[in-house]
């Protein structure tokens, strides 16, 4: 196996155009999981962390843009009231050794169903940049990002660049469900996000179907139902749930059964929703 | 210097820290993995991917083929003996025509990498014609059609209790449970290096629990006397039963012989899973009848133990199983038939605990039902029937040391259970699901429950059961220094912290080192069933007295010269002992009666739970425990035996589960086999008794497995009392809590 160093982005870009089968490797979290359980054997690695842009992420005209060697552990720090979905989903990866070395951009690139970070990306419309030395720069809508599973919408010669997101304009909320109380792999997961500009509520799915996925119908349902001006009736949320329930695809696996995960993604939904609209509701009658 | 010494800096009873704590926790310590010569070559398995094939042939070639390779070994290499076996030798070195579980070994490979072995072991052509696999236990054992997975038959031990003629009672519960496959989940996989040497023997450094029993299984396979076979504990990453059983030992002195290189043989994460025995999953069906004020009038059960495909230490478990399997109570009447089978599922074997867990959860939450029933509380109808000193056991043996089992139980409730959470606001860390935020508190409700175990202490049923200690007093530097040698695995128990304190305080000499364990001293049996502390302890304190007599000899012929004078002029003063505990006698094969063990120990366990109903996940709270250890030799290690086998016991009530369908492991890593994290261990309130047993070297009782049993029905009783649901298996799945029956 071919271990190639890139120490800048074009570098990169170009060792990936020679060598489309080389896998990127950031934090090695996964990539080495795979390896060395003889998941795969990649004839190269294509090693991401001497390029310091990476590492770095910047607000501009109201969009946040994270390199994808951000870590969760610095996401978590430095990000965490401006994206605090994505910084709940970063603090249930792992452990804080995992933490520290993963990235977001791994997660991007692994494109597990389980992938933690998935669901807020999804909730909150995060955006992907990914770029080839020969095409340039494309971006890529979350919602567009996962073909299947473990299959993502990257070309063979491109790489993730950066995730785009605009900070949190209305409460988040990210919640897994594991069979221990730390350091596990999702069973199922769901974020929220309120937009309250567009009175409109983001939604991601983890674990429950051969891909991270939004929960179209459920977020039209509020659309139709919520009164952004009231309280969040009980019925209304246990719809949300079920809707969010309907939207996955889920199957009996070594970490839990297709009728658990649908009955754990409705409890999930409901009180994920619940908790962002109590909130958003407190910050209202706060302003009122 | 007669009598013992207890006014020596950490002599029994002292907190004394292990030699090997800072290494461990700066990650400098040396495990058996991290063994190296710079000559050594690498060995690789090759297993079977099928649990029932028959064997057409085997073409090693194209390993032999592959650059680095220096040999590729089957069957047909094997030197000697070509079976191996803790209790009988059914187990082959290599599979010679046919497999009969998912991992059994087939072949071996030595390269001068360990990827091109693994790559070399990949190509290696086995022509399996795949079998109709055995996987039902229960159509193992009762249904006649059902094919043999051992030629004689499927049914490898069964062990009835019968006491008394009364099977009828005004208060009947009934129940029947399941044990799903726990794993030891020790964190250091298998692994070892084989030196051959200039004699044609080999010496093997090696985690293991029994350095003489694992010789004398190696031996005959290598067709070499066991003293050319030399044997060094290698530094062990944990055991709990999983390394009582051979591994790589002979695989690895095999290509060591052939290739005339040092071996080494690490097993990978996923190997390791197959590379050991497991836990017994247990299928049972109990009835106890009581009066209506909850007094025992008969208990009738139906153990069901699944061994696997081959024997390894099944019959012993069916005997635990049955002996212990109407808990720590007094019952007249009782019909227990307890049965090991062979399967094509993954070969099971001894795990702390060791038979005796699977039993104390079915009878444990039958105690429960009963209470239930009969309108008392849990703790109340444990204290009704209660066996005390001078009890019997259903085998008919009389308790004759301290068990005082009621006053433990009363101890455990009067403790103040923990505060309820306040409302709102509460850290996630306290709550199901921890950060992982399930819950803010909704759903969340909390339950109490009691569990009591049993579990014979050192081996059992007529086992010569004996260590053999050699102590050695002489000066160094001037000063006396005391040098313990025995054959006894330190596993992590910390038995060489204790074996130390004994002789500083038999001796009266603080400088004690503790010889590597290798098989040039006698056998210590093995660290397992709680027993190195009472037996090597025993056989330590018996040579420390010898050389104490001899050194009270030499001053009394010498009158006025101290211990160092005596010693310049005497020289070395050494004594070799041979300890045993008092005999024990099989089961009666009918009626299953007899004295068949020789020391029992008690632990009771209070849980106390908070329960999402909705989502079906758990934090345990609190676990309080008491246990009555005889004598105390080391507070510390021994609270962390506690905490460890508590910690274990919660992981079979909630979490850990080997996974098998149709004979296939569908969990072989640390992603989906869970053990217990801090945040699922929750801090334990622990009171420990000392009420002696005269016939234990200071009146000690083991101390390692009993608190493996008690926690798990205690949880398990904790979460009923939460969810109001039957819950009659674990490890619980969150789908058994949240999604209706």
């Amino acid at each position: 196996m071919d271990f190639i160093r890139a120490t800048t982005w074009v570098d990169a870009l170009a060792a990936k155009a020679a060598q489309p089968g080389a896998v990127p490797i950031q934090g090695g979290t996964d990539v080495m999981v795979e390896i060395n359980f003889d998941v795969r054997r990649p004839p190269a690695l294509l090693d991401l962390t001497p390029v310091a842009e990476l590492a770095e992420w910047s607000e501009r005209d109201g969009v946040l843009r994270i390199g994808a060697g951000v870590t969760y552990a610095r996401l978590i720090a430095e990000l965490g009231d401006r994206l605090p979905g994505l910084a709940q989903a970063s603090r249930t990866v792992g452990s804080s050794q995992i933490r520290n070395r993963g990235t977001v951009g791994g997660n991007l690139g692994a494109a597990s169903p389980a992938g933690d970070a998935h669901p807020p990306l999804l909730a909150g419309d995060a955006v992907i940049e990914a770029e080839s030395a020969a095409r340039g720069v494309r971006m890529i809508p979350a919602a567009e990002f996962y073909l299947g599973v473990k299959r993502n919408a990257l070309a063979p010669d491109e790489l993730i660049r950066a995730v785009h997101v605009r900070p949190a304009a209305g409460p988040q909320y990210f919640a897994k469900v594991g069979t221990r109380n730390a350091m596990v792999i999702a069973v199922c997961s769901v974020a929220v996000a309120l937009h309250p500009g567009e009175r409109r509520v983001g939604t991601g799915v983890g674990s429950a179907a051969p891909t991270p996925l939004r929960a179209a119908e459920a977020e039209e349902y509020l659309a139709a139902e919520l009164d952004w001006d009231s309280g969040l009736p009980a019925p209304v949320a246990a719809r949300f749930g079920e809707l969010v329930s309907a939207a996955a695809s889920p199957i009996d696996d070594v970490r839990g059964t297709a009728a658990y995960r649908r009955h754990a993604l409705a409890v999930l939904a409901r009180r994920t929703l619940t908790w962002a609209w109590n909130d958003y509701r407190k910050a209202a009658e706060r302003c009122a | 210097m007669s009598g013992m010494d207890t006014r020596v800096a950490g002599g029994v009873g002292a907190s004394a820290l292990r030699p090997d704590g800072t290494l461990k926790v700066t990650g400098e310590f040396a495990y058996s993995s991290d063994l190296w010569l710079d000559d050594m070559v690498w060995g690789v398995t090759l297993r079977s991917p099928h649990p029932s094939a028959r064997i057409r042939s085997i073409d090693v070639t194209p390993a032999l083929a592959m650059p680095g390779v220096l040999c590729a070994l089957t069957h047909e290499d094997v030197p000697g003996l070509k079976f191996h076996g803790l209790d009988h030798p059914d187990t082959p070195v290599l599979a010679i025509d046919r497999v009969r579980y998912q991992g059994e070994p087939v072949a071996l490979v030595a390269a001068d990498h360990p990827e091109r072995a693994r790559r070399a072991a990949a190509a290696i052509v086995v022509d399996y014609e795949v079998t109709e696999a055995v996987t039902d236990p229960w159509r193992a054992a009762f249904d006649p059609s059902c094919p043999k997975v051992q030629e004689g038959g499927n049914v490898l031990r069964h062990q009835p209790v019968r006491v008394g003629s009364v099977f009828e009672a005004p208060v009947v519960v009934t129940g029947e449970y399941e044990v799903g496959m726990q794993d030891q989940a020790p964190l250091g996989p298998e692994s070892g290096l084989a030196v051959p040497a200039e004699d044609g023997g080999v010496d093997l450094f090696v985690a293991t629990q029994w350095l003489h029993v694992d010789r004398d299984q190696i031996a005959p396979c290598l067709g070499l006397p066991p003293e050319k076979v030399r044997m060094t504990l290698a530094g062990v990453g944990g055991a709990f039963g999983a390394r009582e059983d051979l591994s790589m030992q002979i695989h690895a002195c095999m290509l060591a012989l052939r290739t005339g290189r040092p071996v080494k043989i690490v097993y990978g994460r996923e190997e390791s899973f197959f590379g050991h025995v497991h836990r017994h999953p247990a299928r049972m069906r109990y009835e106890h009848g009581a009066t209506e004020d909850g007094r025992l009038v008969y208990v009738k059960a139906e153990i069901l133990l699944d061994g696997g495909a081959y024997r390894s230490s099944s019959p012993a478990v069916v005997g635990n199983a049955a002996s212990l399997g109407a808990g720590p109570y007094e019952v007249p009447n009782v019909a227990i038939d307890a049965y090991g089978v062979y399967t094509n599922n993954p070969p099971c074997g001894a795990m702390r605990g060791f038979g005796a867990v699977q039993a104390c959860f079915a009878y444990e939450s039958q105690m429960d039902k009963l209470a239930e029933a009969c309108g008392i509380s849990p703790v109340e109808v444990r204290v009704r029937n209660a066996v005390s000193q001078g009890s019997r056991l259903i085998t008919g043996q009389v308790i004759d040391s301290p068990a005082p089992l009621a006053e433990m139980l009363r101890e455990l409730e009067a403790f103040p259970l923990p505060e309820e959470p306040a409302a709102g606001g509460r850290d996630l860390r306290a709550l199901p699901g921890g950060v992982a935020q399930t819950t803010h508190g909704e759903g969340v409700r909390r339950g109490v429950g009691y569990g009591v175990g049993i579990k014979n202490i050192c081996f059992s049923e007529g086992f010569d059961d004996f260590s053999t200690a050699r102590v050695r007093v002489e000066l160094a530097g001037g000063e006396p220094h005391v040098l313990v040698h025995t054959a006894a695995a330190e596993v992590g128990q910390g038995l060489v912290t204790v074996q130390a304190q004994i002789a500083r305080t038999e001796l009266g000499i603080d400088r004690v080192t503790v010889a590597p364990a290798d098989t040039r001293v006698g056998s210590a049996g093995s660290s397992s069933a709680s027993r190195q502390s009472y037996v090597t302890g025993g056989a330590v304190k018996a040579a420390c007295e010898a050389v104490r007599a001899r050194l009270d000899k030499l001053a009394e012929e010498n009158p006025g010269l101290t211990l160092p004078e005596l010693l310049e002029r005497s020289g070395p003063v050494e004594e070799t002992r041979e300890y045993r505990h008092r005999p024990t006698y099989p089961m009666d094969p009918v009626t299953g009666q007899g004295d068949s063990h020789t020391q029992l120990a008690l632990c009771v366990h209070r849980a106390v739970v908070d329960v999402d109903v909705e989502l079906g996940l758990v934090k345990v709270v609190e676990l309080a425990a008491v246990q009555d250890v005889g004598r105390v030799l080391n507070p510390l290690a021994l609270e962390g035996q506690i905490h460890g086998g508590t910690a274990q016991g919660l992981g079979l009530a909630l979490m850990e589960e080997i996974q098998v369908v149709d004979g296939r492991v569908r969990n072989p890593s640390f992603t989906d086999y869970l053990i217990p994290t801090i945040l699922d261990m929750p801090p334990m309130r622990v009171s420990i008794l000392e009420n002696a047993d005269p016939a234990a070297p200071y009146g000690l009782r083991g101390a390692g497995e009993p608190p493996t049993l008690s926690s798990t029905p205690a949880i398990a009783a904790a979460v009923r009392a939460a969810t109001g649901r039957p819950l009659p298996r674990v490890p619980i799945r969150p789908q058994d809590i949240a999604l209706p029956a």
